[in-house]
């Protein structure tokens, strides 16, 4: 056994390191660094700048643009973005559609969408969710009818983040309403925003920031050939894009930057003492218990990828445990965050406290933990 | 020994209440923190009506001589309605007046605070001193008979609507307690995410009254704080009950795989265990709120006060977390009162010092 990286992904990590520290712009590090509301135009910027590049879709097939990194370098790379503050990438059409026009995709629509997603040409959001279909996303109502060389899409989702920006929406429809198990006969339709019939309402999260939206379907005609895998066969692909999702839950990088920052403000913040509260025995027992979850995350994490790198298989239903973990480290880092502010500056406070807010959502979407647990109590355990 | 309140604490937590269900709803709560004033005098004159506003103060000086185990209920009701108009600040000065002030100041002060027309704030906090009482930079100083202030204080929950502060400063004889009429500060309003109003108080050379100072000045800011946490506590209590309600509501209607998602097991014992920790904040409350009532001894009532609080901020968190949790997407909305009452526990479990602070003062007694 040998924990550390070999000589040649430390020689990767440091051209990464270095690149990241000549290209990433400035104000976008600020930006990341303080919290401050990222726009579709920051968003964009950075993935183009990464699509020149060539490295923002790195688990890509090759001729797509992947760069067939192993994934312990992928995960080099993801933890050295967030090291350095970089926004994040907007994961809806490079780790959600792309994937699955890969994979499902004809030869058509992967020669029309693949590059506008690489190069960062049109913003995706993800469809899924209802009012009535959360955890039970296979209970979708919204109906995709067939006329001709059309579909005639009905309906309503909810939660859809950053929909408002978005040129394109992937969407789980259901296509057939009288199968025997819900899972059968549900579609996965691409649906360009701009078509008559879309509304999009926005849905004001506690933060007070507009994230998600609510997106009605009326009469939307979406043509045949948006429709990605056989009619039907929806769920086949959803259940593919679990897999992926999760694997990327973890994010350790973000979170060991966020952990630098928590370590940073706690020296710099007053305790009851006169001392930092990085120097209260309380404050201090919290920061490292959060500290060693980390560290077993990130050992887990790869752990992990080197049972892909030997397999070549993806991971199992016991990569929930990332997303559990991964999740709730994130929300810790944000509530010690803060905690570890000084009350009496209340500009400081109130940007720590709505981060905080915000961050309660991790444990929500992608899955809510309860169902990753039930995920693991299922598959692993046979309960 | 018993628990439970008396006739007259019934009636009035029940009018309290009837108030806030038929005046105060939800709506209504969020065109006040919309309004740029961010309180409503109605309302507060409502309550001043029914006696709130003079609960707490001395007969001689038209109260109605009642302490923190009568407020309790009331506190409470605030807690579920997510009242945000100025009690908790008013009190506290007001009970300062009393504890510092002359016969003079009390007689000019308290029966304008029990009619409810004068709001009060007090204004302590300075950057850097985090929950410790005792550090104070502000500096008071004497020219004849005249006082004046110098120095900033942080965060003063009340201050943009009160007419005057008390406000803590050092003298030459140690620390020091004051009336100051808030237009001579300057203040940096700020809306809390909690939806309170508080303000900066930057004071420079201020005119003020002394109230009193010297080497008894910090028990008494002691003994007031300790009141303001067990009065906290009881408000806690309240919106910890609220959210529990409305997350068992929520687990009891919400479909998912064809059955309430209250069927499922694992959501039960959560919903279990918030309840049970809003019970144990609910004993915690009655202790703390019957010892600074009751207790002449310092120690004892600090003990009680702070075992209360950590409970009540524990259990705050894990509260608001869960009901947010188990609320799934809703959880997170802005349109749902119980993501306002996640935002207001978690601002108590910090208010009058959060659970580390408690935990160190507690061990130290
Ligand atoms: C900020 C945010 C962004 C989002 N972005 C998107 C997006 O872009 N696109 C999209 O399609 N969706 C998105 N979602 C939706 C998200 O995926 C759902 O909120 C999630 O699936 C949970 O569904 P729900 O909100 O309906 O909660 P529910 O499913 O109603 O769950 C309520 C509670 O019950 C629990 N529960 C449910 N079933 C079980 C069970 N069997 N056992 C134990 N516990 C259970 C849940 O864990 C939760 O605690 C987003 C959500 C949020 C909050």
């Amino acid at each position: 056994m040998d924990l550390n990286y070999s000589d040649e992904e430390l020689v990767f990590r440091d051209e990464i390191r270095s690149w990241l520290a000549a290209n990433l712009p400035q104000d976008l590090r600020e930006k990341v660094e303080t919290y401050a509301e990222l726009t579709r135009d920051d968003l964009m910027r950075w993935h183009r700048i990464l699509a020149q590049k060539g490295w923002v879709a790195p688990s890509w097939q090759k001729e797509w643009g992947g760069t067939d990194w192993t994934p312990v370098q992928r995960n080099i790379f993801e933890e050295e973005c967030g090291f350095a503050s970089a926004p994040p990438l907007m994961l809806f059409g490079l780790h959600m559609c792309g994937p699955v026009l890969q994979r499902f995709g004809t030869q058509a629509q992967k020669e029309r969408f693949l590059p506008r997603i690489y190069n960062g040409d049109d913003f995706w959001c993800q469809g899924y969710s209802e009012p009535g279909s959360g955890s039970d996303l296979a209970s979708l109502k919204t109906r995709a009818e067939r006329q001709g060389d059309h579909y005639v899409v009905n309906g309503q989702k909810i939660w859809t983040t950053l929909a408002h920006y978005a040129d394109w929406i992937f969407c789980l429809v259901r296509a057939d309403p009288s199968t025997d198990k819900k899972q059968d006969g549900i579609s996965f339709l691409l649906i360009d925003m701009k078509t008559p019939g879309i509304t999009v309402r926005p849905l004001m999260l506690m933060d007070g920031v507009r994230h998600v939206n609510e997106v009605f379907f009326d009469d939307v005609k979406v043509p045949v050939e948006n429709l990605v895998h056989e009619e039907g066969k929806g769920w086949t692909v959803a259940k593919y894009l679990l897999g992926h999702e999760r694997m990327s839950a973890g994010r350790t990088g973000v979170s060991k930057r966020e952990l630098a920052k928590l370590k940073e403000l706690a020296a710099s913040q007053p305790g009851n003492d006169g001392k930092a509260i990085i120097e209260d025995p309380h404050f201090r027992a919290k920061l490292t218990r959060l500290e060693v979850e980390l560290m077993a995350l990130e050992i887990t994490n790869l752990r992990f990828l080197d049972e892909m790198r030997r397999t070549g298989q993806p991971p199992g239903a016991d990569v929930s445990m990332l997303k559990i973990k991964g999740t709730e480290i994130q929300q810790t880092l944000t509530e010690l965050m803060m905690r570890a502010a000084d009350p009496a500056d209340l500009e400081k406070y109130e940007v720590l406290a709505r981060r905080y807010f915000n961050m309660r959502k991790t444990t929500i979407y992608g899955g809510s933990n309860e169902v990753q647990r039930n995920i693991i109590a299922k598959m692993t355990f046979g309960l | 020994m018993n628990f439970e309140s008396n006739e007259e604490q019934r009636l009035l937590t029940d009018s309290v209440r009837r108030f806030i269900d038929k005046d105060y709803d939800f709506e209504k709560r969020r065109k006040i923190i919309a309004s740029p004033e961010g309180w409503d005098s109605n309302a507060w004159a409502a309550l001043a009506e029914m006696g709130v506003t003079a609960l707490a103060l001395p007969a001689e000086y038209d109260g109605f001589d009642g302490g923190a185990v009568d407020l309790m209920g009331i506190m409470e009701a605030f807690g579920a309605g997510l009242v945000v108009e100025p009690f908790l600040p008013t009190v506290l000065a007001g009970r300062l007046v009393m504890a510092a002030g002359s016969e003079a100041q009390r007689r000019a002060i308290l029966p304008r605070v029990a009619s409810g027309e004068l709001r009060l704030a007090f204004a302590h906090l300075e950057r850097g001193a985090r929950f410790d009482l005792s550090r104070v930079g502000a500096e008071a100083k004497r020219t004849g008979d005249a006082w004046t202030i110098s120095g900033e204080k942080r965060a003063v929950v009340g201050a943009p609507v009160a007419g005057k502060l008390v406000v803590s400063a050092r003298t030459p004889s140690g620390l020091g307690l004051f009336l100051i009429d808030t237009q001579d500060a300057e203040l940096k309003r700020h809306a809390t995410v909690d939806g309170m109003r508080v303000a900066d108080v930057l004071l420079f050379n201020a005119k003020a009254e002394l109230l009193g100072d010297g080497a008894a000045t910090l028990a008494k800011i002691e003994e007031v704080n300790d009141f303001g946490t067990a009065l906290v506590c009881a408000e806690a209590v309240g919106a910890m009950k609220y959210a529990c309600d409305t997350t068992l509501d929520y687990l009891k209607t919400r479909k998912q795989f064809g059955v309430t998602i209250g069927s499922f097991q694992a959501l039960q014992h959560r919903m279990v265990d918030m309840y049970i920790a809003s019970e144990l904040s609910r004993s915690m409350t009655c202790l703390a709120c019957s010892k600074v009532d009751a207790t002449g001894d310092a120690k004892e009532r600090a003990h009680a006060v702070s075992a209360a609080k950590i409970k009540i901020s524990d259990s705050a968190r894990l509260i608001s977390q869960e009901a947010v949790q188990l609320h799934g997407g809703m959880g997170m909305t802005e349109e749902l009162k119980v993501s306002h009452t996640f935002r207001r526990l978690t601002v108590i479990a910090e208010q009058f010092g959060d659970e580390d602070y408690h935990l160190t003062r507690f061990g130290a007694l």
